[in-house]
């Protein structure tokens, strides 16, 4: 077996994309739980923009929802872990103040959220405007009191903490590591997992779902068998805050346990393609936002550890920005391939207006 | 607009600008307030010192000392409208043909990166002809890295929305690649390249007044004259107004939404290169800018007319160019000037209820140019090719 896989790798150039399959079969699994992590976020803002798109509403705040929720959940944090006290529990590491720091990212992407619902719902602005407005505004807003803030170098609330999957379940050949995967996560990102099965379930498997999905496509007809159409694009987009917000907390109370000005880097707007990518469907912008974490995953670990022989000579080769810049050029390369064969809702965009009933 | 005018007609024409400035200044004046709120409040939650009621005054004080107190502060305005005013029309002209580009920013670096690659090149040339070799090097990039997200929108339909804000990230990148290789200074520690030297733009007014002043306030005209004076700026128009009526009139969209990228690229590139060439002159790893999102908001102000984005682009210039004082002064983050600029958006898009509570009449909407969001996600001029 070694002396085929040697064999292999000798033949020249092609020997190369051999080393790199054996590279990445080596690789993916060992980082598996890191691209669950990295995925994370991105799904979650992806959900987000399911929820809304699917009911007619263009959101690219989500950005910006998921940078302000972000910062009030660290600063909640900061601001009670003092009062409430207590240990970190072993269970995810959940403390009282961890718990009310999310709840108050959420609450601010509501918020956030409900301003986009009456931007683009109510005063029909334009929503890519309107949700621009939210991204300049909370970018200047968290760097803003983060400056303040920082200042006084305050002390955080800490973060939750990985659960650890028993040893024989992980050491379990072929599926081990899926299972590492998926189970040696925090809590808001095994959530994230259930949060996409219950929404895919839900928009394509209940009433409200069909609902939704009628608003987003033809919300005349839907108001004609009796669906309030603003009262419903009010609702979901609202609602759909709640995901942005647990993104933004994910950044800073599980992936890290603090805030940097502008940590998000982009990643509302991975979400945004990953949404598009998926064809507006929960589980398909998962996928999408895995391939992205992939190579977001992958391009750290070749810095962190390069491969060997001719393969290392390509990689070393490239500029290490290169790798930085991977999931961004991978998102451009998927999006401009596949978006003639993924369709939007019909009414996606575009401000909804009752007839006049003279 | 002229005092000179008398009679009726002047009167009228009076009236009519009043009611076009009325909503920019309302929706400035209440960003204002809410700014000075903002500052207030967030002085009695983090008491990092002594509350002062007047700080809100101090702050904007200084920061109008900053921006205009001085011959040499009004310069130092002027040097910071001229990148806002040329990605002010890069953002207008997209706006203008319905399109959205929020890659200013990669634009603007991918133009700093070949203004200073040829500069770097040249910079024991003549300075007559080393300068102008390193700014038509960085309109270029700027050009390219805006035919991009042109050619993939008209292409596959893939939104320029999501394309150019990806490419920003790029640009990030492929400038802190260069600066780190090829262009890293001989025998420099840190990435950072030499200076650009020759290539430097000359100073025509004041301690720093550099020649992209000049040029940003031509391409002002250039824009106005290309939109509002030539069939391609008719066509422009036409396609951001209705795709369907232009397609009927025999107009390409996609050649007109390819054209207009690239022309906007090349704006941001610009503004890249006159950053670099007249003020910066080197560039390190983390070169960055907030030119990009600022352009946003300037065209927005500037109703994408490139008359309204000078005097728009002049206003956040001086807040920026006043921000450095603020802080120095009243220990106010230079994020407040974000804060303004998202505030004086939210009243202007918000503009029916100011319009309401103000009894503003007929002052017209905010873009002047259709709604961006209507060619979300391949939008119906592409897909029915």
């Amino acid at each position: 077996m070694d002396a085929l896989i040697a064999a292999l790798y000798a033949i020249p150039i092609l020997g190369i994309v051999f080393e790199l399959g054996g590279y990445l079969i080596a690789t993916l699994p060992a980082i598996s739980p890191l691209i669950i992590q990295a995925a994370t976020p991105l799904t979650l803002g992806a959900m987000c923009g399911v929820l809304c798109e699917r009911s007619g509403v263009v959101n690219i705040g989500i950005e910006g929802i998921m940078l302000a929720s972000a910062f009030t959940g660290w600063v909640v944090g900061v601001i009670v872990a003092p009062i409430l006290g207590g240990d970190a529990s072993a269970f995810f590491g959940i403390t009282p103040a961890l718990l009310v720091a999310v709840a108050a990212a959420v609450l601010v992407a509501l918020l956030i959220s409900l301003l986009h619902a009456w931007l683009s719902i109510t005063i029909r602005a334009d929503q890519i405007i309107s949700g621009t407005i939210i991204n300049i505004a909370a970018f200047g807003v968290t760097g803003y009191l983060n400056t303040l803030i920082a200042a006084g170098s305050p002390t955080s609330a800490g973060n939750f903490v990985p659960f650890h999957p028993p040893s024989e379940l992980v050491n379990l050949p072929v599926v081990g590591w899926l299972l590492d995967a998926f189970l040696s996560q925090g809590p808001i990102a095994m959530s994230m997992i259930v949060i996409v099965i219950v929404l895919q379930v839900l928009l394509f498997r209940s009433r409200w779902g069909l609902r939704t999905r009628a608003v987003g496509e033809h919300p005349k007809a839907a108001e004609t068998v009796g669906i309030n159409v603003i009262r419903l694009r009010y609702r979901n987009v609202i609602l759909s805050g709640i995901f942005a917000g647990l993104a933004g907390a994910y950044l800073s109370m599980e992936a890290t346990n603090s805030f940097q000005a502008g940590m998000t880097v982009g990643r509302g707007f991975i979400a945004l393609a990953a949404l598009i990518i998926g064809r507006w469907t929960p589980v398909g912008a998962f996928l999408a936002a895995l391939l992205f974490a992939t190579s977001d995953a992958l391009g750290q670990a070749i810095v962190i550890s390069a491969p060997g022989g001719a393969l290392g000579d390509v990689v070393n080769a490239i500029p290490a920005q290169f790798y930085n810049a991977l999931p961004y050029l991978v998102t451009i390369v998927v999006l401009a391939g596949l978006i003639g064969r993924s369709i939007p809702p019909a009414a996606d965009g575009q401000p909804y207006q009752r007839e006049a009933a003279t | 607009m002229s005092g000179s005018e008398t009679g009726p007609r002047g009167s009228r024409r009076l009236g009519r600008w009043i009611s076009v400035l009325a909503l920019p200044a309302i929706s400035i004046g209440l960003a204002i307030i809410v700014g000075a709120i903002l500052i207030l409040v967030s002085e009695l939650a983090i008491p990092n010192r002594a509350f002062n009621l007047g700080l809100p005054l101090d702050a904007y004080s200084s920061l109008f000392v900053g921006a205009l107190g001085s011959p040499a502060a009004i310069v130092q305005t002027l040097v910071f409208t001229a990148p806002l005013l040329l990605a002010g029309l890069s953002v207008g002209i997209g706006f203008r043909a319905g399109l959205f580009n929020i890659g200013a920013l990669g634009q603007f670096l991918v133009g700093a990166l070949g203004a200073c690659w040829v500069g770097l090149a040249l910079r024991d040339a003549p300075p007559l002809v080393a300068f102008p070799a390193a700014l038509v090097a960085g309109a270029a990039g700027g050009f390219l890295f805006g035919f991009v997200p042109g050619f993939l929108k008209a292409q596959s339909g893939a939104h320029e929305v999501v394309t150019t804000i990806m490419l920003n990230y790029v640009g990030i990148y492929v400038l802190a690649a260069a600066v780190s290789g090829p262009l890293r200074a001989p025998g420099s520690p840190n990435p950072i390249t030499q200076d650009v030297a020759n290539a430097g733009l000359p100073i025509v007014i004041g301690p720093n007044g550099h020649l992209g002043l000049v040029i940003a306030l031509a391409a002002a005209f250039g824009v106005a004259w290309l939109l509002y004076r030539t069939t391609l700026g008719f066509e422009i128009r036409t396609v951001g107004a209705n795709p369907e009526a232009a397609r009927y009139a025999g107009m390409r969209p996609r050649y007109l939404i390819i054209l207009t990228m690239s022309l906007s690229g090349m704006l941001a590139g610009l503004a890249g290169a006159g950053q670099l060439l007249g003020v910066n002159h080197q560039l390190n790893a983390a070169y960055s800018t907030t030119v990009g999102f600022d352009g946003i908001a300037v065209a927005l102000l500037g109703r994408s007319n490139p008359i309204g984005i000078v005097f728009a682009s002049l206003l956040f210039g001086a807040m920026r160019a006043g921000a450095g004082l603020m802080q120095i002064k009243a220990q106010i983050p230079p994020e407040l000037v974000d804060v303004l600029q998202a505030t004086i958006l939210l009243f202007l898009v918000a503009s029916p209820v100011i319009r309401r509570l103000f009894h503003l009449r007929g002052a017209g909407e905010m873009v002047d140019s259709p709604t961006i969001t209507a060619t979300y996600g391949g939008g119906p001029e592409v897909a029915a090719h």
